[in-house]
């Protein structure tokens, strides 16, 4: 469990992250989505306790980061690849952080065996690619077999078979019961890795919900509709509080009303229907229609940055 | 780096379920101290560059040593012996050391700003003061004990290169003892300097800039001061206090050895006092 309750960061006058409030919960993949530079990296460095917070508290398992017995055993983040000494061998990293807690060498060799490090567990980290490094990260994180993990951006670098391989060892993780809480500004690898979202734009919470909710309430969503009397139904849609757009194809969008009241309704006025086909928003579609939202409403009204913005 | 390509992924996903399905029992208490120094050792001795400026020292330094007790006794001539401080030439060594142990205390804090190591170690041990005072300790006796082993074995090397009719000490000789011990002494808490500027600085060539002014530039701007200031002002610089550790004679403008190292341990205490205070309020 991670809780973010009024996070805020200021670098100079730039305010990075802004009264950020949010939970994750255990026992799923929570993904956190924004633009570059919406302050999802800073908010993850104010829970793990590396930024300090000008406002507000994050907590893991109900405990500042600064307050935790055993960090590695509770915590596990990746937080930017290749962020290992270059003369330093995997296994030396990995020892390094091992010695704080006591975490036998064997845990080591078997992390590195988990993702895939082993028979180069001895060469320098200096030479190891960007997929190796967010490998060799990722083995840092589960060294402690934590019950909450972080990761930023983890499959940045990695070929299409290392993403597919981070995409089940997150799955797997949650499924365990663990907090999974990953960032990316990918939104069509979270729609298939996340069960949960929480999007942010400017350092501000815009939405905090499921992936399905979030597609499901997007204005992107539509149904696509034909008619035998395709303007007596339009008239009717429209008195029904639809909005109607003629395609050029000759089909009618329809939002505002779902796909079966659409069809309740032209059954009721005896229309026929040739067409009723539910077109649900993607992913990508609903994180372009929110975070655009935030950055014209940051364009508007700049002197009153507390209203609106967020949900 | 074929074996970069045989991390096949399909292979690993396999076993990615099995993770650690029972989470492993937490010890009793909270991380401690001996876990933290055990780390900093792993790290001093992980990193091969630190091992190779360890064994630099210790060569050049003593080579240096002995190279110039040698060639002191090859060109010794009568009526040296007035004013000679055997003991002194065969320390000379101290004067290279002190740079190579200066950057070797830098790098154990710039080393893991520069490289993002430092966001995994505050990751395992939140508690910063913690930290510092680990690599304190653990840097602090492996300097100390390189630093002992040169001084020893340059005077010793030194002593015996120094054969009739040039003149040598014994360590019972006045002084001589309080030299040896001392250059050591004085090296190890350099490096402790060096290691809280870099702490305070972060970044290594920073690091690096203000301790090389503090050894080599400092010296030049108060020699450019009139005299009367000049002389009242150089006993306090770590330059100055390193020669009085290492010869048997004393210079009337200077501290006596003891009272300059116990000014050099306050410097080294004061900026090691400030870097634990940055470290702390300071994003990481």
């Amino acid at each position: 469990m991670i809780e973010a309750r009024g996070l805020t960061k200021r670098y100079g006058d730039k305010l990075a992250v802004a009264d950020l409030s949010f939970t994750v919960r255990p026992g799923v993949v929570t993904g956190f989505l924004g633009p570059n530079g919406s302050g999802k990296s800073t908010t993850m460095r104010m829970v793990m306790g590396l930024d300090l917070p000008g406002a507000g508290t994050a907590t893991v398992n109900g405990k500042r980061y600064h307050d935790l017995a055993w960090p590695l055993h509770e915590v596990g983040a990746l937080l930017e690849a290749k962020a290992i000494h270059p003369g330093r061998s995997a296994r030396g990293h990995l020892q390094m952080l091992a010695d704080t807690h006591g975490i036998p060498s064997r845990r080591i060799d078997d992390v590195l065996e988990l993702v895939g490090l082993s028979e180069v567990a001895g060469r320098r980290a200096g030479k190891f690619s960007l997929g190796m490094g967010q490998r060799l990260g990722i083995a840092a994180a589960l060294l402690g077999d934590p019950s909450v993990l972080l990761f930023d951006e983890p499959v940045n670098g990695l070929d299409p078979d290392g993403i597919r391989w981070v995409r089940n060892l997150l799955k797997s993780l949650a499924r365990e019961g663990r907090t999974v809480f990953v960032s990316s500004h990918l939104m069509s690898e979270m729609a298939l890795t996340a069960d949960d979202v929480i999007v942010i734009g400017r350092g501000r919470l815009i939405v905090e919900t499921s992936i399905g909710d979030l597609t499901a309430q997007s204005s992107q969503g539509y149904v696509s509709v034909r008619a035998r009397e395709p303007e007596r139904l339009r008239q009717a849609l429209e008195a029904g509080g639809a909005s109607v757009v003629h395609e050029h194809d000759g089909s009618m969008s329809v939002r505002g009303l779902e796909a079966q009241q659409i069809g309740e309704l032209a059954g009721s006025l005896q229309l026929v229907l040739h067409e009723l086909a539910p077109h649900a928003a993607s992913l990508e579609e609903a994180f372009m229609e929110l975070t655009e939202d935030s950055i014209e409403f940051r364009g508007e009204s700049p002197l009153s940055p507390t209203d609106g913005g967020t949900r | 780096m074929s074996t970069g390509r045989s991390l096949g992924a399909g292979t690993v996903s396999a076993r990615t379920v099995g993770v650690a399905p029972a989470p492993v029992a937490q010890p009793p208490g909270h991380y401690k101290m001996s876990g933290l120094l055990r780390s900093e050792w792993t790290k001093m001795r992980t990193v091969r560059s630190t091992m190779w400026s360890l064994a630099l020292i210790v060569v050049l330094s003593i080579g240096i040593g002995a190279i110039a007790t040698a060639e002191t006794r090859a060109h010794w001539a009568p009526g040296q012996e007035f004013g000679f401080d055997a003991t002194r030439v065969s320390l000379i060594g101290v004067f290279f050391a002190q740079f190579v142990i200066g950057v070797l205390g830098i790098l154990v804090m710039s080393g893991e700003y520069g490289t993002g190591t430092i966001r995994a170690t505050l990751s395992a041990t939140p508690r910063r003061p913690l930290v510092l005072a680990a690599k304190v300790a653990v840097f602090g006796v492996v300097a100390l004990a390189v630093s002992e082993v040169v001084a020893f074995v340059s005077y010793f090397l030194g002593q015996s290169l120094l054969s009739a009719p040039a003149v040598h000490t014994t360590l019972s000789s006045p002084g001589a003892l309080r030299a040896v011990v001392g250059s050591g002494l004085y090296l190890c808490v350099l490096g402790l300097f060096a290691l809280g500027l870099a702490t305070i600085i972060r970044h290594t060539a920073g690091a690096i800039g203000a301790f090389v002014a503090a050894l080599l530039v400092l010296p030049i701007v108060v020699a450019a001061l009139p005299s009367s200031i000049a002389n009242s002002v150089q006993r306090f610089l770590p330059d100055a206090i390193g020669r009085t550790m290492i010869s048997l004679r004393t210079d009337p403008h200077l501290f006596t050895p003891w009272a300059g190292f116990a000014m050099l341990c306050v410097y080294t205490a004061v900026l090691l006092l400030i870097g634990a205070v940055t470290l702390v309020r300071r994003d990481a």
